[in-house]
């Protein structure tokens, strides 16, 4: 058992290496691209300049945009532009919400503070869940720790939507599938 | 084309609706965190609608210049939805995170406004 | 189409106008902070409009700048607030 989690570990280190040119070319990609779509000249010196830069920054910064080479990453996309969809709806809603709150005379807001545990690791899905909530009605992330969410919600009842009925977290885990 | 003016007009309309519900929200509500749900949530989809009404305005109403740099206007635009999408939720989460870490005590009901 | 610009160009400006009150009055640091995080996400919206009004596209690349300026302050404001420093 043992010798296969360290084979397991080796295998592990060879990718980390092969996946460190793998985020540099990545990186450097996506930066090229983004400076060739903002600058829109193609003469010599601009494009140089440009892939000079670009180099630095992917040398510089390969781990913040290229973490783990995920599995599934097509499933993963394809369910992430289903849920920005329900997402858009839900900030609708939200607005709707905040304005029905804002410009009601009494002002029907009763604040608290919820925590729940989360399953979720990567960060990309954290990240996810934490935006999300958000935007959504009537709740605000106020921290992440250790697998805890700390959130702040203007009243009752979109307390009781993240604490009873965890709609958005159980669609969040489906999108990753980190269950 | 009267249709696309109509229904760029009608983005814009809603975006500036949604930024005034916000900017309302912030003199009106008791307290930072409360002021907050209503700036984080309501500003962010107000200029994301005026951004797009004018990104449809761009492709559709608007003639540019023969310049490249012109034509990649709605790009940039869309660079910026994507992100004020993901920047102006992590900002109101970056202050919230350090009002409460310092001890900002929220408002509960009943209490004076601060 | 020109209209419309200068007249939401000027609705955005009121509402920069109306933050201003919290951020110059609004009590503690935080409230301060959050309404200049409000003010800057507002004017990126108003260089984009300002753009279209004097049909000059070079306003694109600032309002990109100034977002990304913007969020890196704020974050940098909350985190010195939070901790007392800016790197640790």
């Amino acid at each position: 058992m043992r010798g296969c989690e360290e084979g397991k570990g080796k295998e592990e280190k060879m990718n980390a290496k092969s996946g460190k040119g793998f985020g540099i070319l990545v990186t450097f990609c996506a930066m090229f691209l983004f400076w060739l779509l903002l600058s829109g000249i193609f003469d010599a010196l601009h494009v140089g300049a440009g892939i000079i830069c670009s180099a630095i920054i992917a040398l510089i910064s390969h781990d913040l945009l290229v973490k783990e080479k995920g599995d599934k990453m097509l499933s993963k996309s394809f369910r992430f532009v289903i849920y920005l969809g329900w997402e858009l709806w839900q900030i609708v809603l939200a607005n709707f919400d905040v304005a029905y709150r804002v410009l009601h005379p009494k002002m029907p807001i009763d604040p608290l503070i919820i925590e729940f545990d989360t399953s979720l690791r990567s960060d990309f899905a954290l990240v996810t869940l934490a935006n999300s909530i958000t935007l959504t009605p009537g709740t605000i992330t106020i921290d992440i720790k250790d697998g805890k969410f700390l959130v702040h919600a203007i009243a009752k009842k979109p307390a009781d939507a993240l604490l009873v009925d965890k709609t958005m977290q159980n669609k969040v885990a489906d999108v990753f599938m980190e269950w | 084309m009267v249709l696309i003016d109509a229904i760029v007009i009608i983005f814009l309309a809603a975006g500036i609706i949604f930024m005034f519900t916000g900017v309302i929200g912030l003199l009106r509500l008791p307290d930072f965190y409360t002021r907050l749900h209503a700036t984080g949530k309501c500003d962010t989809l107000g200029e994301v609608l005026i951004i797009a009404g004018l990104l449809l305005y761009h492709l559709f109403v608007y003639s540019p210049g023969a310049e490249l740099s012109v034509k990649l206007v709605p790009v940039k635009l869309l660079f910026l939805i994507i992100f004020i999408f993901l920047a102006n939720p992590t900002a109101t989460h970056a202050i919230m995170k350090a009002a409460y870490k310092t001890g900002v005590k929220p408002w509960k009901k009943g209490d004076a406004r601060m | 189409m020109i209209e419309v610009f200068l007249a939401i160009g000027l609705l955005i400006a009121l509402t920069i106008l109306l933050s201003l009150y919290r951020a110059a009055l609004g009590p503690g640091v935080f409230n301060r902070v959050a309404a200049i995080n409000v003010i800057g996400t507002k004017t990126i919206v108003l260089l984009v409009i300002i753009g279209y009004y004097f049909e000059r596209p070079l306003f694109f690349d600032i309002s990109l700048l100034y977002a990304v300026l913007n969020f890196i302050g704020t974050l940098a404001f909350a985190k010195y607030l939070e901790r007392g420093e800016v790197w640790s």
